[in-house]
């Protein structure tokens, strides 16, 4: 049976991971090609970079950092942050990323997804989401709205319309942010998740909110993601990846146990 | 030297780097005489049958797999490699090349796990083997180990003997097939970190 998978997701300022990240043994590491490497002796089972470097000029240092991953890691992963055109998707996926992650460039012209499909497959788009809960209305059945620009900019969107539009348009995965439990550390978003998931028939990867290994647990069972995001708690060296894979494991989810 | 075929499918490199990372020589190539060339030859690749299988015919490299095949030199599939190798493919009702008897076929939509969880279509994401027949390039890969699958389609050979593995999705299907020479993952060999890289290891070494 499909194991659910554990993905931790490295923020990446102009080839350099952000926040000074401590991991395991205390040591500061800035290096994402060092920290992919750690993640994947250690046992993530993919890992998402998310590239926050603001000038446009200085994003080809990303893809300086997608060749040197590809070649120090062997499991797949993906690169998402500013990707505004099917160039940019065909830049990160030759560089050696398994996927391209799209998000506000996505909302505001929704072909790319279609475009992005039909040049690399399905299986190489995910949709990201920036979901906030607001309660419904007319544009919003679902009570969530999508925002783009990090969570800045408000859409008038429905998250579940969206879900579903882009799932059609040819997106193979989406990986779904919750603003309200972003960085919170106090649980994913279930309802939204759980929402999302039952009504999409492509992979869901819940993020935001993720504190302790029961919200993975809570996520995977209850809300029926495929595959749960994490950040600082590993990143900080308060979890290490067994650690919250033997709890699950423990609580009856299936996981992958050797690597 | 290893050939890898060049079929404009999606991320051969990927294959490259992970056969360059064991310390094998290898080339990605559509060269009929690099491929003839070749002591084995890989045919990986992700995409949809039916541009593969235009690609290799307009190439002329269903013939060169086939006779590869045929003098007996080790031929390893990975993904749609794993699929085309069959009589034929649902995926845009494609004539594949046909080296075991078999068809392709898609996972159908809306089914359930047992927990009543919802199995997603492509299946994406880790899970194990039941190994059916023992094989050497399975030598050094443990009972729980669990391989990167992202495929909506699934080979279903005719013969039960050419399957080697079988994994369970819903439904159980063959992830591992072959035969003689022929050695074909449904699986990503080059995404499965440690596991994968040994079965790609010992295919390097493999003299059938």
């Amino acid at each position: 049976m499909l194991s659910k998978r554990i993905i931790p997701c490295l923020d990446v300022r102009e080839g350099k991971t952000t926040k000074g990240i401590k991991f395991q043994n205390n040591v500061d590491i800035g290096d994402p090609v060092d920290m992919a490497r750690l993640y994947y002796e250690a046992g993530a089972d993919e890992i998402v970079f998310y590239d926050i470097t603001a000038s446009y000029e200085k994003r080809d240092i990303m893809l300086d950092v997608v060749r040197q991953v590809a070649e120090t890691i062997f499991i797949p992963f993906s690169v998402g942050g500013g990707i505004r055109t099917v160039a940019d998707m065909r830049n990160v996926l030759l560089a050696g990323a398994e996927k391209v992650s799209v998000n506000s460039a996505a909302v505001t012209s929704p072909d790319i997804i279609a475009q992005g499909a039909k040049a690399f497959g399905n299986q190489c788009i995910v949709l990201g989401m920036d979901a906030k809960f607001v309660g419904e209305s007319k544009a919003t059945p679902s009570g969530y709205e999508i925002y783009i620009n990090g969570g800045r900019t408000p859409m008038k969107m429905d998250a579940l319309n969206w879900a579903i539009e882009a799932q059609k348009l040819g997106a193979g995965e989406i990986c779904l942010n919750s603003i309200d439990a972003d960085g919170t550390k106090a649980g994913y978003e279930l309802n939204l998740t759980t929402l999302i998931s039952e009504e999409v028939d492509i992979p869901v990867i819940a993020s935001g909110g993720a504190g302790t290994p029961e919200h993975l647990r809570d996520v995977l069972t209850l809300a029926k993601a495929d595959a749960a995001l994490i950040a600082s708690m590993v990143h900080y060296g308060t979890y290490t990846i067994t650690e919250i894979k033997s709890f699950l494991e423990k609580s009856g989810v299936k996981i992958r146990k050797t690597w | 030297m290893i050939a890898i075929i060049d079929y404009d499918a999606g991320n051969l490199a990927s294959v490259q780097r992970a056969v360059s990372h064991l310390g094998m020589q290898c080339v990605i190539t559509k060269e009929e005489t690099e491929i003839k060339a070749a002591e084995r030859i890989i045919f990986p690749g992700v995409g949809a049958a039916g541009a593969a299988m235009q690609s290799l015919r307009r190439n002329g490299l269903d013939r060169v797999i086939k006779e590869a095949f045929a003098i007996g030199k080790p031929v390893l599939g990975i993904c749609i490699g794993s699929q085309i190798i069959l009589a034929h493919s649902k995926e845009n009702d494609t004539p594949c090349l046909g080296i075991l008897d078999g068809t392709v076929r898609s996972f159908s939509t809306d089914r359930r796990s047992e927990e009543g969880q919802k199995l997603k279509i492509p299946h994406m994401g880790w899970n194990g083997l039941d190994i059916k027949k023992s094989h050497p390039l399975l030598s050094g890969v443990d009972a729980d180990d669990e391989f990167y699958f992202v495929h909506s389609y699934y080979p279903e050979p005719q013969n039960p003997d050419c399957v080697i593995a079988v994994t369970e999705y819903g439904i159980s299907f063959a992830s591992i097939v072959g035969l003689n020479n022929l050695f074909a993952t449904q699986f990503h060999l080059e995404k499965s970190g440690r596991p994968g890289l040994k079965i790609l290891e010992n295919f390097c070494k493999w003299n059938p």
